[in-house]
């Protein structure tokens, strides 16, 4: 709260406090002085962020994740990064690399992805405020902050009809204690499929907000995979908005061990009868992390089904928080949803909010929810101890089950099996 | 040789007592068996022996081969040479049984100094104790005991008990729920591994089983006691006269 405030930052802070809310944070401060630069067409969105600065836990969608106590620091905007060439575990996928380094998204000039366009747009990305937008209409902070700063809109465009085989991977970097905002648009044409990887990786202090938005449509497919592996000192926060046309399959595949702070939002809805969704996810959290993960999956229409699947494994101080809200609008008759978060705490310290939620307005539905935190089972503990298992051991296959209920529902081979084997790592360095 | 004296032992919060200076010696090479009525505490004492921490032990001694066994981690037990067939095998949702077989006795090895096994002869192993005792190979890739019958679980704990070779194998109840086809099949498994240098512990509530598996000693149990030792015959006179005269004599 003690930061030194910059004279320029009072006069434009005096401004805006003679319509909204007093008392901003030297957090809130530090952002809403970057947004000095921000150009005309983003004007809304930044004057919407910095009317309501960031949401605490009065606010319902955050009141377990108090992003305006939990953020410590707001980093200068970044300039162009550059990524150097390294060796990454993902290189064995094979696919093809779409870079964000520090906000500036890059990509190889290749045929490589016939049937894919890859181009870059300054429009003003989707706040919320857009008609048919699929973010929350009362304004989502997390995603007004991103169309505030996001710089380079990126499109994905798959044409109609064609299957990409090839994953893209989509590499969002953070190379030093730099805000970084990336946006990517992804839009698969009707009987089209698409799999996008989505990597972070990021630097201590960094703070990184990225968002993708997705339009499928009707009798398409698309893979989708969330990975955060930041530093464990850099701040997370990813928003995946989605609609579904008829028909259409989407599978989000969700997986975080790192950041200290990191919320993963997805706001999904079916607009097309006759879908199917699975979002599934695991995060693996020790010392003081804390990770947010907040779904709303909205059924407008009838006849669709969703799945959702999330584990969090907490140790030491973590804190977990998983909201899920599934909602059935009043026509959106034979919808099948099922949620489910379960939640081992392997330390006295460490906590799990969890809060699912139905809305259901229909009434020829199938729609349920459950939701379990707890310590590993001692009685399971024992008969692996009594065939040999040491106490780590043990414990440590039973959580290699219980993460991979989650990851097994992750369609793409490679990627599963990839972060099996990093939880068998985090597992290991648990001791 | 396994030596139990005067075990003392309670539930964890002391609210229970549930053995009551029980003395047991099971030498090398003998299949000793108990049999006692419910509640008398025969899975109690075999979970005792093999480490699960909700007892307290007030006083006592389990002795294998000279060493404390009540010193020692479960998992330290099992390296030593303890096994525990369970009464209710429990199932393992998401860990192949393969997995969890192999997992076992690597971890075995180690604690005893011994190298990992290959896993072309840990295959040859597992899939020869499988034909053996009649467990279909589909069954190893499924996850440990889930969606298994009854009497698949109870082959399964023969099986695990076969792999890892204990020096003394406790087999609680392992008749229950068993019709007679897979009982002669479980009798056969584990009549395959007496030996001179191995000891069994069979517990039973009915004599049926001790006609396949043939002890050499028949030990009575009755609140937390063995009130009675004998020879086999001992098993077909309670099968006759049931427990009245032995329980009635704690009591008095
Ligand atoms: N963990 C426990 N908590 C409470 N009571 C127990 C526990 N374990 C055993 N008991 C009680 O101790 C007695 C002996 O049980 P047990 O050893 O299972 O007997 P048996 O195997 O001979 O039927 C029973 O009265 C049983 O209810
Ligand atoms: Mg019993």
């Amino acid at each position: 709260m003690a930061m030194p405030i910059t004279s320029q930052t009072l006069r434009r802070e005096d401004h805006l406090m003679a319509s909204v809310t007093p008392l901003k944070t030297s957090v809130e401060l530090a952002l809403i002085a970057q947004g000095a630069s921000v150009p005309a067409l983003r004007q809304p969105a930044f004057e919407r962020f910095a009317a309501a600065g960031l949401p605490h836990r009065r606010i319902e969608a955050y009141h377990y994740t108090d992003l305006r106590a939990l953020l410590k620091d707001a980093p200068p905007l970044a300039k162009a990064g550059a990524l150097a060439p390294s060796a990454s575990v993902w290189d064995e996928l094979d696919a093809f690399i779409v870079t964000i380094v520090d906000g500036h998204p890059t990509w190889a000039q290749s045929d490589e992805l016939a049937g894919v366009s890859i181009s870059l747009k300054s429009d003003a990305p989707d706040d919320g405020l857009a008609a048919d937008s699929v973010f929350p209409k009362d304004g989502d902070p997390v995603v007004a902050l991103n169309a505030a700063f996001v710089d380079h809109t990126l499109h994905l465009a798959v044409a109609g009809g064609v299957v990409i085989d090839k994953p893209i991977h989509l590499r969002i970097v953070t190379t030093g204690a730099v805000s970084a905002y990336g946006r990517v648009v992804v839009e698969i044409a009707d009987g089209a499929k698409l799999t996008l990887i989505e990597t972070h990786e990021g630097a201590a202090g960094a703070l990184a907000n990225s968002v993708v938005e997705i339009v499928v449509g009707d009798d398409s497919h698309f893979d989708h995979m969330r990975i955060n592996l930041v530093d464990p000192q850099a701040t997370l926060l990813t928003t995946l908005g989605g609609r579904m046309g008829a028909r259409s399959t989407v599978t989000s595949g969700n997986f975080v061990t790192g950041s200290a702070l990191s919320r993963h939002q997805v706001f999904l809805r079916f607009e097309g009868e006759g879908s199917n969704a699975t979002i599934s996810g695991a995060s693996l959290l020790k010392d003081r992390q804390h990770v947010d993960t907040t779904l709303v999956v909205d059924h407008a229409v009838p006849e669709c089904v969703s799945r959702e699947h999330f584990a969090h494994v907490l140790d030491d101080e973590a804190t977990g928080v998983f909201q899920g809200k599934i909602i059935v609008r009043p026509h959106a008759q034979q919808t099948d949803g099922k949620m489910m978060s379960r939640a081992v705490l392997l330390h006295d310290g460490a906590t799990m909010n969890n809060k699912p939620e139905l809305e259901i307005f229909a009434d020829d539905v199938q729609c349920g929810h459950g939701a379990t935190v707890g310590a590993l089972d001692d009685d399971l503990l024992f008969y692996l101890r009594a065939r040999g298992l040491p106490k780590a051991e043990a414990e440590a296959l039973m959580l290699q089950a219980f993460v991979g209920e989650a990851l097994e529902m992750i369609p793409h081979d490679g990627v599963r099996e990839t972060l099996e084997a990093m939880t068998e790592a985090w597992l290991k360095a648990r001791g | 040789m396994l030596e139990i004296r005067n075990l003392h032992v309670a539930i964890e919060d002391g609210s229970k007592k549930i053995l009551n200076g029980l003395d047991l010696t099971i030498h090398n090479g003998e299949v000793a068996a108990i049999m006692g009525p419910n509640g008398s505490g025969k899975s109690t004492l075999s979970y005792v022996i093999a480490g699960k921490p909700d007892y307290e032990i007030l006083d006592g001694e389990i002795l294998l081969d000279g060493q404390n066994l009540l010193d020692m981690e479960p998992d330290a037990r099992a390296a030593a040479g303890v096994f525990l067939a369970f009464q209710y095998p429990l199932e393992i949702p998401g860990v192949a049984t393969m997995t969890f077989l192999k997992a076992a006795m690597n971890a075995q090895s180690r604690a005893r100094g011994e190298g990992e096994l290959k896993t072309p002869d840990f295959m040859r192993r597992v899939k020869v104790g499988a034909d053996k005792l009649g467990i279909p190979q589909e069954m190893l890739r499924r996850g440990l005991n889930v969606g298994f019958s009854g009497g698949e679980k109870k082959r399964m704990e023969i099986l695990q008990m076969a792999l890892l070779e204990p020096s003394i194998g406790i087999l609680d109840e392992t008749d229950s729920g068993l019709d007679i086809d897979a009982l002669k099949i479980v009798s056969e498994g584990v009549n395959a591994l007496r030996s001179a240098d191995r000891s069994f512990l069979v517990i039973t509530h009915y004599q049926r089983l001790l006609n396949y598996i043939v002890p050499d000693t028949v030990h009575v149990m009755s609140k937390g006691r063995i009130v009675k030792t004998g020879g086999k015959e001992l098993a077909l006179e309670l099968e006759a006269n049931g427990y009245a005269d032995y329980v009635s004599d704690v009591a008095a």
